[in-house]
C-alpha cells in the first residue's frame, strides 16, 4: 500500500452519474407502468384489446422495471460511488464498470420488451426467460469483479460496513438467481424449469423472498450505511450493533421464504421453520433501523432544512414498519387472512415506495449536486416531492390494507349454517373504491418522481461530473 | 465481546474471508431447509391419477403462462373449511408434479382455479375469455380476443416442448409426441387454453379425502 498516489488518479464518477440517470428514467417508466395497471383494475377495458397492454404483461413489466431498472441501477451506481470513497481508490477495471452500466440497461430494456411480447418464465420476480437469465449472470459477475476488485486494492485496512451489505447483495443474489433460473430451453423464448410443482415452489420462494431480502433490503441498507452518516455528518451510532445485525440478517433472512407458502402443499416443518425465522428476523431488522435513526441524533436540526435527509430518515421509519408487518404476516394465523389478498400488495409497497424509493430519492438529491459540484436546482421542489411521496405511500398502503383485510375476512366468513357468507363476485364488487384510491395514490407518487426528474435534470444541465481525487492516505491505526 | 470484535477484524480486513463468510452464512438456511425438499420423494411422486398434460393442454398451459394469468389467479386450495367449500378439495403436492414451473400464485384478484376443471362449460369459457363482462357483470378481468385469432400450433414447437419435458422426467411416449401436432391441427389458442382449464384439478378420484 503506497502512501503517495500519482496526481492523475481520480475517482471514476462518470459511470455513477450515468447509472443514476438511468435509474431515474426507469423509476419514471416503471412507476408509470404501475399506475397504468392500477388503472386497468379500475377500468378493465383500458388495454384496448392490445396484447402488450394487457394486465398480466404490463404488471410483470412494472415489477421488473422498478426492481431491476430503477432499483439495481441505483444500487450499482451508489455501490460504485461509495466503494471508491470507503476504499480511497478509484474503481478497479473502470471499463468493466461501464460495461456493467450499459449491458444492464440493454438487458432491462430488451427484457421489458420481451415481457410485453409474452416471454415469461412465470416465476415471480424472475419472469425473464433464459437468454436474459444468462445476460444477468454475466453482468452480475462483472459487477462483482469491479466491486470486490476495488475493495481488494483499497488503501484503508478495514472494509467499511456499507460494503458488507453491497457485498452480500452481489454474492447472495448470484446464488439465488443461478439456482432458481435453472431450466432447459425449448426455443429462444421458452424454457421449462428443472424443478416442478411443490419443489419448484420452495426453490422459487427461497429466491423470491431473498431477492427482497438481499436486493431490496440488504442492498439498500448498504446505501443507508454510507449515505446516512455522510449526510448527517455523524459516525454510525453503534459499530458493534452493525456487526451483529449484519450477520444475523445474512443468516436468518434465507430461512423465511416458505412463509409465502403457508397452508400450501409443502411440508409442515418447512412452514413452521419459516414462521420462527421470520419472527427472529425482526431483531436484526429493527437493530439496523435503530442504528440508522440514532446516527441522526445530534443532527436533527438538519431535518428542517434538508429534504434529502428527510427522505432518508422517513425511509427508515417505513423500513421499520415493513419489517414489523412482514414477520406479523408470516405468523400462520395472520397469514390465513392476509395470504392471496391485496394486503400483500400493500405490504410490498410500504417497503418499495416508503423504504426503497424514498431512500433512493434522498440519496439522489444528495449525490447529484455533489457529482456535479453544485447545489440542488430547487430545494422547494424537493420538499414538495417529499410530501407527495409521503402522501402517495400512505394512501396506497391504506387502500390496500382496507381492500386486503376485507378480502381475507370475507373469503373465510361462514354463516351460522356453516355455509359461505359471500360469493367471490360479491366481495369483488366492493373493491372499486379501494382500487380507485390506490390508482390516485400511485399517481401522486409518480407526480413526485416526475418533479425529482425535472429537479435533477436542471441540476446537471450543462455540467460535467467533477473529477475528484482520493485523499492521500498517510498511515493506519490498526 | 472484545474477542468477538477481534475476530470480526479479520473478516473485515480480508476481502476473501468476507466473501467466504457471507457465502457460508447465507447458505446454511438453503442447505437445511430447501435442499432436503429437493430430495423428498413424496413431493415429486404423482398421485395415482395425475398424468402429464396432453399436447393441447400443454399448449394451453403455456398460453396461461404467457398471459401471466397466475398474477391474478392462484392454483392452490388451502386446507381450510371456507376454501374447500368455495373451491373444492384442497391441493396435494402430488397433483402438481408435472407443473413446470408451478403456478400456485400468490394473489387472488380473481378466484382460485386449481379445481376449475369441469365447473363451467367450454362455451362459457369461450365467451368469458373473449369478453369477461358478457358473462360476469362487473368483472375486472382483461378480455383476450386475440386468443381466438391465433392458431394453437402457430409456433410449431409442441414436439420440442414434449421432448424437453420427457428429458425432465415426464413420461411421454414416442407415439404421443408423434401425434402431438395433429392434436393442435385447426384449433385456436383459445381452444388450447380451455382444454387446459377444463383439466385443472380433475385428477382427484371420488372417495379421496377432501
Amino acid at each position: 500500500m503506497s502512501a503517495v498516489q500519482p496526481a492523475t488518479e481520480y475517482y471514476r464518477d462518470r459511470v455513477v452519474t450515468a447509472l443514476v440517470m438511468f435509474s431515474v428514467i426507469w423509476a419514471v417508466l416503471g412507476m408509470a407502468a404501475g399506475v397504468y395497471v392500477a388503472a386497468e383494475l379500475v377500468w378493465p377495458t383500458l388495454d384496448f384489446g392490445q396484447q402488450w397492454l394487457s394486465f398480466g404483461r404490463m404488471r410483470t413489466l412494472h415489477t421488473n422495471g422498478v426492481i431491476f431498472g430503477f432499483g439495481v441501477s441505483a444500487l450499482m451506481g451508489t455501490a460504485f460511488y461509495s466503494v471508491q470513497r470507503t476504499s480511497h481508490v478509484p474503481l478497479f477495471a473502470p471499463k468493466l464498470a461501464w460495461f456493467c452500466c450499459f449491458a444492464w440497461q440493454i438487458a432491462v430494456l430488451l427484457g421489458g420488451i420481451s415481457l410485453l411480447a409474452g416471454w415469461n418464465a412465470a416465476k415471480e420476480y424472475a419472469e425473464l426467460e433464459w437468454p436474459f437469465d444468462i445476460a444477468i449472470t454475466v453482468v452480475w459477475v462483472c459487477f462483482a469483479i469491479v466491486f470486490f476488485g476495488t475493495i481488494a486494492k483499497r488503501r484503508i485496512k478495514p472494509i467499511y460496513v456499507s460494503n458488507w451489505f453491497y457485498g452480500a447483495l452481489i454474492i447472495v443474489i448470484a446464488m439465488l438467481h443461478i439456482v432458481n433460473s435453472l431450466a432447459l430451453p425449448v426455443t429462444i423464448s421458452k424454457s421449462y424449469s428443472i424443478f416442478s410443482g411443490a419443489q419448484d415452489a420452495i426453490v422459487q420462494w427461497w429466491y423470491g423472498h431473498n431477492a427482497v431480502g438481499f436486493l431490496l433490503t440488504g442492498g439498500f441498507l448498504g446505501m443507508m450505511y454510507y449515505f446516512l452518516p455522510k449526510h448527517a455528518d455523524r459516525p454510525i451510532w453503534s459499530y458493534r450493533l452493525s456487526i451483529v445485525a449484519f450477520w444475523a440478517f445474512v443468516y436468518s433472512y434465507i430461512w423465511a421464504g416458505p412463509h409465502h407458502l403457508h397452508y400450501n402443499a409443502i411440508p409442515e416443518w418447512v412452514q413452521s421453520l419459516a414462521v420462527v425465522m421470520s419472527l427472529i428476523l425482526l431483531a436484526p431488522s429493527w437493530a439496523t433501523m435503530i442504528n440508522g435513526i440514532m446516527t441522526v441524533s445530534g443532527a436533527w436540526q438538519k431535518l428542517r432544512t434538508d429534504p434529502a435527509l428527510k427522505f432518508i430518515v422517513l425511509s427508515l421509519a417505513f423500513y421499520g414498519l415493513a419489517t414489523f408487518e412482514g414477520p406479523m404476516m408470516a405468523i400462520k394465523s395472520v397469514n390465513v387472512v392476509s395470504h392471496f389478498t391485496d394486503w400483500t400488495i400493500g405490504h410490498v409497497h410500504s417497503g418499495a415506495l416508503g423504504w426503497n424509493a424514498m431512500i433512493t430519492f434522498g440519496t439522489f438529491y444528495f449525490l447529484m449536486p455533489r457529482l456535479m459540484g453544485t447545489g440542488l436546482y430547487s430545494i422547494r421542489l424537493a420538499n414538495i416531492h417529499f410530501w407527495l411521496a409521503l402522501a402517495g405511500t400512505m394512501l396506497y398502503v391504506l387502500a390496500m390494507w382496507g381492500a386486503g383485510v376485507s378480502q381475507g375476512l370475507l373469503w373465510l366468513s361462514l354463516d351460522e349454517m356453516g355455509e359461505l357468507s359471500f360469493s367471490f363476485k360479491d366481495i369483488m364488487a366492493s373493491m372499486p373504491p379501494y382500487y380507485l384510491l390506490r390508482f390516485v395514490a400511485g399517481l401522486v407518487f409518480l407526480a413526485g418522481a416526475l418533479l425529482m426528474t425535472f429537479n435533477l435534470y436542471m441540476t446537471i444541465k450543462g455540467r460535467r461530473t467533477l473529477r475528484v481525487q482520493p485523499p492521500e492516505v498517510r498511515s493506519h491505526q490498526v | 465481546m472484545m474477542n468477538g470484535i477481534g475476530l470480526h477484524k479479520k473478516l473485515e480486513e480480508n476481502t476473501g474471508l468476507l466473501i467466504f463468510g457471507i457465502l457460508f452464512v447465507s447458505s446454511i438456511g438453503g442447505l437445511v431447509q430447501v435442499l432436503p425438499s429437493i430430495f423428498q420423494e413424496s413431493l415429486k411422486t404423482p398421485t395415482e391419477t395425475t398424468r402429464p398434460y396432453g399436447a393441447l393442454e400443454l399448449t394451453g398451459r403455456d398460453i396461461y403462462i404467457r398471459e401471466a394469468c397466475s398474477v391474478c389467479h392462484s392454483q392452490q386450495i388451502r386446507p381450510l373449511l371456507a376454501e374447500i367449500k368455495r373451491y373444492g378439495p384442497y391441493t396435494r403436492a402430488g397433483e402438481s408434479v408435472y407443473d413446470r414451473p408451478f403456478l400456485w400464485g400468490s394473489k387472488r384478484t380473481g378466484p382460485d382455479l386449481f379445481r376449475v376443471g369441469g365447473k363451467y362449460s367450454d362455451i362459457w369459457h369461450r365467451l368469458h375469455l373473449i369478453n369477461p363482462r358478457d358473462v360476469v357483470t362487473n368483472s375486472i378481468m382483461p378480455a383476450y380476443p386475440w386468443l381466438a385469432e391465433r392458431a394453437a400450433n402457430a409456433d410449431d414447437d409442441i414436439q420440442r416442448k414434449m421432448l424437453v419435458l420427457r428429458k425432465l422426467g415426464h413420461p411421454y411416449t414416442d407415439a404421443e409426441i408423434e401425434a402431438a401436432p395433429a392434436a393442435l391441427q385447426g384449433l385456436a389458442e383459445i381452444d388450447a387454453l380451455i382444454a387446459y382449464l377444463q383439466v385443472l384439478g380433475t385428477s382427484r378420484k371420488p372417495g379421496d379425502t377432501p
